[in-house]
């Protein structure tokens, strides 16, 4: 059912942008518990993807999968049409491909700078000439960029773990961008953000997706953030995708509205 | 503390090792010279655990390692420097595969499979006679010379310890300012996350292993002419807790820790003597106390004093 429904979203959509992130059949189980149950879908370069669905309808278990946190039951997953199984979560993100968590994961012992340059070091040089080469060579100021991208320039030298939750949360996004990636899977970005923290944070991605062409996939609970951030929207429920369109008609889908919306 | 008092401090503690042993007996200069050697082990064992994380009750196994190949090598009239080379790669080639298993699990567990390993080398040291000769040990020791001049004497052979100490914190220094530093920190805070902004975990936890290892054979390489005789006993699971007592009594995750530590376990014994018979309780009281009540160590002590109200967890807390 999923394929059919991804099949024509990929047909109806702007033919000239490729697809970045292709998943078919994707499905993982633990134990006799089915999380996720065989989701196919695409998303094209520059797109801004929401997911959204019920707690537990598998959303965080789908990104695990589709970024190497978790081996997936069954299924596929491309990357420019490069199949990715095996790569662990260090290797997708060297090949420019983000990520935040659902729970806020900054290093609370590293200052903010700190936390930024951490996030780049990995994609610049060799091993060896991070241990030898010139020290942070540019990232330092790429770090402080993107702190002031971000209106954290008061507080580039604090301790990531001294910050207010919606400042670390953030950082924690900030992190995300530091290396430039192609692709990036937001985990509920705006969970315990404020509501001026959360303008922000939608302008700051707005801003990234078009400057930089990246591509976001965003799970969110907050429906005003997601419907006024995506350009399309995947609905979840218990672990398939039973909805999917532009914001407006995936507001008015009666099937969401049951599964999800009208909870 | 403003970077002024700490360089004060430091310069003011490195002026007196240098002036003290000229005002104390033999007995005096051994301990501060075991001092030296023993902060060298504990400065490896505070990048392993400290910095990046991974529990390990194997390094006095390192030492061990240091010792005999330093102890066997110069009984045969090779060159200390020769065998400090060996020791150093031999420590470093075992303690990476040591990593390994950090991979798979960590903590309790891992502290578990770290002491299996201590136990293993010490079974080797015991048991093994035809290389180590056993519970025999091996003595006549002798120090080496440095450019020509004889360490035999004491205080001599307490500045080659000195002169290694300060070269291997300039190097633990340079290293974790440096973006492995960062990457082992990242290590100890979040593996995960670390992990998706393309941090290398496997490698980065097995070259902690590798480095802090290779720091306990250097200390060992150290200590067997330091001390003249070894035998397996000195490098059992006894002395694996004594550094790791000194990494945690210093300040875990704390540049200056292991210095701290060190003396704490060296040194401070050896003051409470006064106690008599009861010298060692005093000790034990002391840690108990310290542990309990400020389980960052003696320099997370200070750093609280500082900066009352920042958040100053173990370096174990990752939330």
């Amino acid at each position: 059912m999923s394929d059919v429904r991804a099949s024509t979203t990929a047909a109806s959509a702007a033919p000239a942008a490729p697809a970045v992130l292709e998943v078919r059949g994707l499905a993982k189980s633990f134990g006799g518990l089915v999380a996720v149950d065989g989701v196919s879908f695409e998303v094209r370069e520059g797109e801004i993807l929401g997911l959204i669905g019920p707690n537990g309808s598998g959303k965080s278990t789908l990104f695990n999968c589709i970024l190497g946190q978790l081996p997936p039951s069954a299924g596929v997953v491309r990357i420019d049409g490069r199949a990715i199984s095996g790569l662990r979560p260090c290797d997708l993100n060297r090949l420019g491909i983000g990520r935040t968590f659902q729970l806020l994961q900054v290093f609370p012992q590293l200052t903010v700078r700190e936390n930024l340059i951490l996030a780049g070091q990995e994609h610049q040089g060799s091993m060896w000439s991070r241990l030898v080469g010139p020290r942070d060579a540019g990232l330092a100021a790429a770090a402080d960029r993107m702190i002031e991208f971000f209106r954290l320039a008061h507080l580039a030298e604090e301790k990531a773990g001294n910050l207010s939750y919606g400042q670390q949360k953030l950082l924690d996004a900030a992190m995300a961008f530091m290396a430039g990636p192609r692709l990036v899977l937001l985990d509920e970005p705006a969970g315990g953000v404020n509501p001026t923290m959360l303008g922000s944070l939608r302008e700051r991605l707005r801003e990234i997706n078009a400057r930089q062409g990246a591509t976001f996939v965003v799970i969110e609970h907050n429906m005003e953030f997601v419907m006024s951030l995506c350009t399309r929207i995947l609905v979840l429920a218990e672990g398939r995708i039973i909805a999917e369109g532009d914001p407006e008609t995936v507001r008015n889908d009666p099937v969401v509205i049951e599964a999800y919306l009208g909870q | 503390m403003s970077r002024f008092a700490r360089n004060g401090i430091v310069a003011l503690a490195a002026l007196v090792l240098v002036a003290l042993p000229f005002g104390l007996k033999p007995y005096g200069v051994y301990l501060l010279s075991l001092w030296a050697v023993m902060t060298i082990a504990a400065i490896g064992l505070n990048l392993t655990l400290g910095y990046a994380g991974q529990i390990s009750l194997a390094q006095a196994s390192f030492v061990g390692i240091g010792a005999y190949t330093a102890a066997l090598l110069t009984t045969q009239g090779w060159s200390l420097w020769l065998a400090l080379v060996l020791a150093v790669l031999l420590c470093l080639a075992i303690g990476w595969v040591l990593g390994y298993p950090a991979l798979r699990v960590q903590h309790h567990y891992l502290a578990f499979v770290t002491l299996s390993f201590a136990t293993l080398v010490f079974l080797i040291l015991r048991n093994e006679e035809w290389l180590t000769r056993g519970v025999y040990g091996i003595s006549g020791i002798p120090r080496p010379e440095v450019f020509g001049w004889s360490t035999r004497h004491p205080v001599a052979f307490y500045f080659v310890c000195l002169g290694f100490l300060l070269a291997v914190s300039l190097g633990m220094g340079w290293l974790i300012r440096s973006p492995w530093g960062r990457a082992f920190t990242a290590l100890r805070e979040n593996p995960v996350r670390a992990d998706s902004l393309g941090v290398d975990i496997r490698r980065y936890t097995l070259l902690a292993f590798a480095i802090g290892s290779a720091l306990g054979g250097v200390a060992g390489v150290l200590y067997a002419p330091l001390v003249q005789f070894i035998e397996p006993s000195a490098f059992a699971l006894n002395l694996s807790l004594n550094l790791l007592l000194m990494v945690m009594v210093g300040g875990s995750g704390h540049f200056f820790g292991p210095f701290v530590g060190a003396a704490v376990a060296v040194l401070l014994p050896e003051w409470l003597r006064f106690g008599e018979g009861l010298y060692l309780v005093l000790y034990a009281l002391f840690v108990m106390v310290l542990i309990s009540f400020c389980p960052t160590g003696l320099l997370g002590l200070v750093q609280r004093w500082r900066r009352p109200g920042a958040r100053t967890t173990g370096a174990q807390d990752t939330r």
